[in-house]
């Protein structure tokens, strides 16, 4: 569904990424793992469109969307859930969910996915006209996820959504990731430094070290490779 | 704002607009003449805080959209002649109305030839993009022959009054009320808020940008015309810099993003301006602690309703 060849990106002098390829099948939860400065934000970035790559191509569905504009990406069908719960902190938490649904214009979709996010976090519906700034973290996090998912999209990118959340919340968050999988049938790109239990949920994964692949394969496979047990599951 | 409340607003101002206008000879000439600069102060600073407060990019052009929209109403007005001085009143306001929106007009197109290049570049950059762009503006006017360079414009007919001034302060108003509280306009929100994660929604941030630019130069454009129309001679010298950092003060003053505060900014600076009138060397002087002052015991600004952007963590 996604494909990406020899992928460079970089930010004034320095090189964040050194021609990586990653195949993202239909369907599959597939995680990218790596310290942090791997380069797994520039991968979603570039991905998204946010920052431009240098070479290489991003492959949607058939389509080149290497040079898109970010806003056009998303109407393709690829949602962003950035890093850092942005949210947007002066609107409310309906306002932040009728955002993500930017571009479409059908009401009934709209309404129908709004009651789907909140099938999925029913906090939110609780805080739904509260200004999204006054969350909590985890939260926000939910309120990031179910923004992006207003946008219909068919593929998914989620960058660190467990990123200073409570670890019961992250837990209950990962649930939903498989929910969001399962149930509505969503490729999802997930970038994670909690690497067990970002491999324990997907499909496939890869490493990243310094800009590079430096592993692939099924997370099964992945989460019994000595090297990244050592190296990222916290095992001597 | 709900849609019955703001159009309320709208009947309302205009209502006020016509009273004032009745009521004017009445009250002395130097009444009038506070009113109806605060009035252009309020349409100023109310479009300039879409840009700056709402839309949350740093523009120090509006002097220069003003300077647009006084010069080309002036232009308008004093080619139509007798028509615009003449004695019947309905063709004088009615070409007036027409020599205004071609200021507006003017100024909105400079305000859109500036904004999509220059939109793309944030922060300082875009403060000092606009900065030189109001300068050119000013330098190019100084050395037009045909619009009387530095000497300026002079024989302007006096036009603008309380009704036309406080008007279009009060559609101004209504206007950014309404885009911002629009659907639509909490995308300007989306974009002060987080530009990385409004681009991610799909939301195209450079075209936001520029529509509350070109809004913002507009207003400034009608600003302009007014001004010009009141005190009929206008040069280069009065949109200088220092006009545009008095429009920013407004907006900070007032609080960003907020058009009451912005208002009442932009009447207490009008009058501050007038009580300090005998001690003009030192009016930047009392201007400068004011800011520091309100800096200190109020950072979001007398009305400011925005809490500070959350820094991520990461």
């Amino acid at each position: 569904m996604l494909e990406i060849r020899d992928l460079v990106v970089g930010y004034g002098e320095i090189t964040a990424l050194h021609g990586i390829s990653l195949d993202i099948p239909r369907g599959r939860i597939v995680t990218l793992i790596g310290a942090n400065g791997a380069g797994k934000s520039s991968t979603l970035r570039a991905i998204s469109g946010l920052v431009k790559a240098r070479s290489g191509s991003i492959v949607f569905e058939g389509e080149n969307v290497t040079r898109l504009p970010a806003h056009k990406i998303v109407g393709r069908g690829l949602a962003q859930s950035p890093e850092g719960r942005m949210v947007f902190s002066n609107l409310t938490v309906l306002e932040n969910l009728r955002m993500g649904a930017h571009l479409r214009r059908d009401k009934a979709g709209i309404s129908a996915d709004l009651d789907h996010v909140f099938a999925l976090f029913p906090r939110l519906k609780e805080r739904l006209q509260q200004a999204a700034g006054t969350l909590s973290g985890g939260e926000q996090q939910m309120l990031a996820i179910g923004r992006a998912l207003m946008s219909r999209p068919k593929c998914l990118l989620l960058d660190e959504p467990s990123l200073g959340i409570a670890p019961l919340l992250v837990r209950s968050i990962f649930d939903r990731i498989v929910q969001i999988n399962q149930e509505l049938g969503l490729t999802i790109l997930l970038v994670e430094q909690n690497a067990n239990l970002a491999l324990k949920i997907s499909h496939s994964g890869y490493v990243l070290e310094t800009g590079r692949v430096i592993l692939e394969g099924e997370a099964a496979i992945l989460r019994n490779d000595p090297g990244v047990r050592a190296a990222y599951l916290g095992e001597a | 704002m709900r849609p019955a409340l703001s159009h309320l607003l709208l009947l309302g101002g205009l209502g006020l607009s016509a009273v004032l206008q009745i009521v004017s000879p009445q009250l002395d000439d130097y009444a009038v003449n506070i009113l109806i600069l605060a009035g252009i102060n309020i349409i100023l600073a109310v479009s300039l805080n879409l840009v700056n407060g709402h839309t949350g990019q740093f523009s120090l052009g509006h002097a220069g959209f003003m300077a647009a929209g006084a010069y080309a109403s002036s232009l308008v007005t004093l080619a139509s002649g007798p028509l615009a001085s003449g004695g019947d009143p309905v063709v004088k306001n009615a070409v007036f109305l027409g020599a205004l929106l071609a200021g507006g007009g003017f100024a909105a197109l400079c305000g859109f030839l500036v904004g999509v290049p220059s939109l793309r570049l944030r922060g300082d950059y875009l403060a000092i993009v606009t900065l030189g762009f109001g300068e050119i503006i000013r330098v190019v006017l100084q050395n037009t022959d045909a619009v009387g360079g530095a000497r300026g414009l002079e024989g302007i007919p006096a036009l603008t009054n309380l009704f036309w001034t406080f008007g279009i302060a009060t559609v101004t108003i209504y206007t950014v009320a309404c885009l911002v509280n629009s659907t639509y306009g909490r995308g300007f929100i989306a974009v002060r808020d987080d530009e990385i994660a409004a681009e991610a929604m799909g939301i195209s941030t450079t075209r936001y940008k520029v529509s509350a630019f070109v809004v913002g130069a507009f207003f400034a454009g009608l600003a302009g015309g007014l001004f010009a129309h009141y005190i009929s001679f206008i040069a280069p010298e009065t949109f200088n810099f220092l006009k545009s950092v008095d429009v920013v003060v407004m907006v900070i003053l007032g609080g960003m993003g907020s058009t009451p505060g912005v208002v009442a900014a932009a009447i207490l600076l009008t009058l501050l301006n007038e009580i300090l009138r005998d001690f003009e060397q030192y009016r930047m002087i009392v201007f400068s602690l004011l800011l520091i002052i309100l800096m200190i015991a109020r950072p979001q600004g007398l009305l400011g309703n925005f809490r500070k952007k959350r820094k991520g963590t990461s």
